[in-house]
């Protein structure tokens, strides 16, 4: 019986383990968004960036605007007056002013909807992205993108950031362990956010990302909090149960 | 028929006048109350239980995301995230349903693990076995056809990969994988048909194998871990000497198991729903896309040992068919089992060190296949999957073999059990 126990607690080790090393290596490594879907004024200053520098091209089609309000105490005359500036009643979702046709036409593909891209890429990615925009004459919109190289989005936020240059990578050395795919980058020409301003300012926009990508995930963890302690309970006095009946097997 | 008190002119109350019309007491004794199982069963009994729990979970959270789901390609991907923001509670009832699936195959390889190392599926049980291999060619058919309808990129491509390997048969194989989707390319027809088979026709499918599985195991009884009979020997009753009454005894036993079950199962539930992308992979936060890949095309967990079967094998002759036919064969050389087993003894505790090693070496080559299917097939990747494939058909095509090989303890009379 112990043996068996043992051998069952290695299987679901490795299984468990496996998966998860074949996610850690691979990429480039990109940078923590340090974000917490848990601060709430973080999210209200994420969901301004979000209506004011991407909501004019990029739509988020299953956000409405009544759930962020109730979400992040935010009332229906603020949403009205602050976000609301492509829709008429709260319950409707947040789209882009902008047609798809339009959109192929100017920068050759449609801007992708947001409601899951923090699900579909990563919170992280998507810092990485924000914060990774540096000037390259070869490009049509005059930058690139150090997570996604030859993209046709044009540095919408450089009047925050400004443009920063890619420095070459230094030759024959080996590479920083603690490099990420952002290290190289430099700030060039100044916007009128200090690079830490910055970098808070696409930390909120990547956390209310997040918060869109799955509105329920606060509430997920914390019910989950209650269901473990109620199982926990549960399971002890099943285990009680199952002894006080196996004191008849002999 | 049955209990001779049930007779129409003279059964007393609700239950006599149901019992007098229908065997309910003559069943609930022969499949619960009286049903003996051997005592010196251990946690590796518990599976088949857990399997069964998972199975209703699965029905009961299918038919409520049934009641909001869209099946059609403009409106699949969409109704999934309406039933993840807008229903109430449906986060909960969605997740249940993508992590069930998980847990569903997790359990059934325990529970088939358990077949392997006992020898469950000796004579006389060698038609539970037969069924239950059945039952889980049913759940990868049902797991395959589900994971199409959220309608994500990952299910797209995931269902154009597997259906093309259908392509791959000679002569009927393009017209048969264009009839299978009924459609030139995975499209609206593809999923609406993956939709009726999947909450119609596989689960009913799916039942009455279980039925199946269950009735065949109650006819012999159950195997235990010494692989004795616990029906040689009988008290004056007829009640076997080594058994235990299923209610309440293995009962209350499963109501411990589920509770550690759910413990775990909600820890994903609540905690890791996606499971760092093993269970909902994250391509498929994207809608279909007929004309971009992603990056790297996997299918789910629990398929990926086969996959890596699949790529294991070059094509040769001009064909790809070779890959698709050593993948076909590792499930089907499953259903042998029984006869390839020619073991002296049942359990693996009377064997000698070559059938463990063996069993050890097959556990190894299943697990390592799974993660080279869901690793990219380069570097060291390709080279394990075809070791490992080879480790996997030797163990079943050697099985006659080997498994005579070797000293073997005796098996003892009685079961071993000590009370606790």
């Amino acid at each position: 019986m112990r043996t068996s126990i043992r051998v069952a607690a290695l299987g679901a080790t490795l299984l468990l383990a496996l998966p998860t090393a074949s996610f850690a290596e691979g990429d480039a490594k990109l940078p923590h968004s340090d974000n917490d879907v848990r601060n709430i004024p973080s999210l209200q200053r994420g969901a301004r960036n979000f209506i004011n520098y991407c909501s004019g091209c990029h739509s988020a089609q299953f956000v409405r605007f009544n759930r962020i309000g109730t979400d992040l105490g935010i009332s229906e005359a603020e949403l009205k007056a602050n976000l609301m500036f492509t829709a008429e009643r709260s319950f409707e979702t947040i789209r882009s002013s902008m047609s798809p046709a339009d959109a192929r036409k100017w920068f050759g593909n449609a801007p992708p909807d947001l409601s899951l891209m923090a699900r579909a890429r990563s919170p992280d990615y998507l810092f990485a992205f924000l914060t990774g925009f540096y000037a390259d004459p070869s490009r049509p919109t005059g930058v690139n993108n150090v997570v996604l190289p030859g993209t046709a989005m044009p540095h919408v936020l450089a009047d925050l950031q400004g443009v920063q240059t890619l420095l070459p990578a230094p030759p024959g050395e080996a590479e920083d362990e603690d490099a990420d795919v952002t290290s190289r980058l430099k700030p060039g020409s100044s916007g009128t956010l200090s690079p830490e301003k910055y970098a808070e300012f696409a930390r909120d926009t990547v956390n209310f990302l997040e918060y869109i990508g799955e509105p329920a995930q606060v509430k997920r963890r914390d019910l989950g909090v209650w269901v473990t302690l109620f199982l926990l309970v549960f399971t002890g006095f099943a285990f009680l149960l199952k002894r006080e009946y196996f004191r008849d097997i002999h | 028929m049955g209990n001779p008190s049930y007779d129409t002119a003279t059964a007393r109350g609700l239950w006599g006048w149901i019992n007098a019309r229908f065997p309910l007491e003559k069943m609930l004794k022969e499949h619960v109350t009286e049903y003996y199982a051997p005592k010196n069963i251990n946690v590796w009994y518990l599976f088949g239980g857990l399997a069964l729990f998972v199975l209703v979970l699965q029905l009961i959270t299918g038919i409520f995301l049934t009641m909001s789901y869209k099946p059609s390609a403009t409106e699949a991907f969409a109704s999934v995230e309406y039933i993840m923001r807008d229903v109430e509670w449906g986060w909960l009832i969605r997740y249940l349903h993508s992590t069930g699936a998980s847990a569903f195959f997790i359990v059934v390889y325990l529970h088939m693990f358990r077949g392997l190392m006992y020898g469950s599926y000796r004579t006389p049980r060698e038609l539970i076995w037969i069924f239950g291999m059945l039952i889980y060619l049913a759940l990868m058919a049902e797991a395959f056809m589900g994971y199409l309808l959220p309608w994500g990129n990952m299910s797209y491509w995931g269902a154009q990969v597997i259906v093309s390997l259908f392509g791959t048969i000679p002569v009927i194989g393009d017209s048969l994988a264009e009839w299978i989707k009924g459609d030139y390319f995975i499209s609206d027809i593809t999923l609406n048909r993956f939709f009726a088979l999947h909450v119609v026709a596989i689960p009913l499918l799916l039942v009455f194998l279980v039925v199946a599985h269950i009735l065949a195991l109650h006819e012999v009884g159950s195997g235990n871990p010494d692989g004795t009979e616990i029906k040689k020997y009988k008290d004056a009753n007829g009640i076997p000497l080594d058994g235990m009454r299923f209610h309440p005894y293995c009962t209350v036993e499963d109501v411990l198991a589920v509770g550690v079950f759910l413990l775990i199962f909600c820890g994903v539930v609540f905690f890791a729903p996606t499971m760092g992308g093993i269970f909902l992979e994250p391509p498929n936060f994207e809608i279909a896309n007929p004309m971009q890949t992603p990056p790297h095309i996997a299918p789910v967990w629990y398929f990926t040992p086969f996959y890596a079967m699949l790529r294991a094998v070059p094509s040769a002759f001009g064909t790809q068919i070779w890959g698709v036919i050593v993948m076909f064969a590792a499930i089907v050389v499953l259903f042998f089992l029984p006869w390839l087993d020619r073991s002296p003894v049942k359990s693996i505790r009377y064997k000698g060190w070559i059938p463990k090693v063996a069993l050890a070496l097959f556990a190894v080559s299943f697990v390592v296949l799974g993660y080279c299917g869901m690793k990219p097939p380069s570097g060291i990747f390709p080279l394990l999957a075809r070791i490992f494939t080879g480790v996997y058909f030797v163990f079943f095509l050697g099985m006659p073999w080997w498994s005579r090989w070797g000293r073997f303890k005796p098996v003892p009379e009685r079961v071993t059990h000590n009370a606790h």
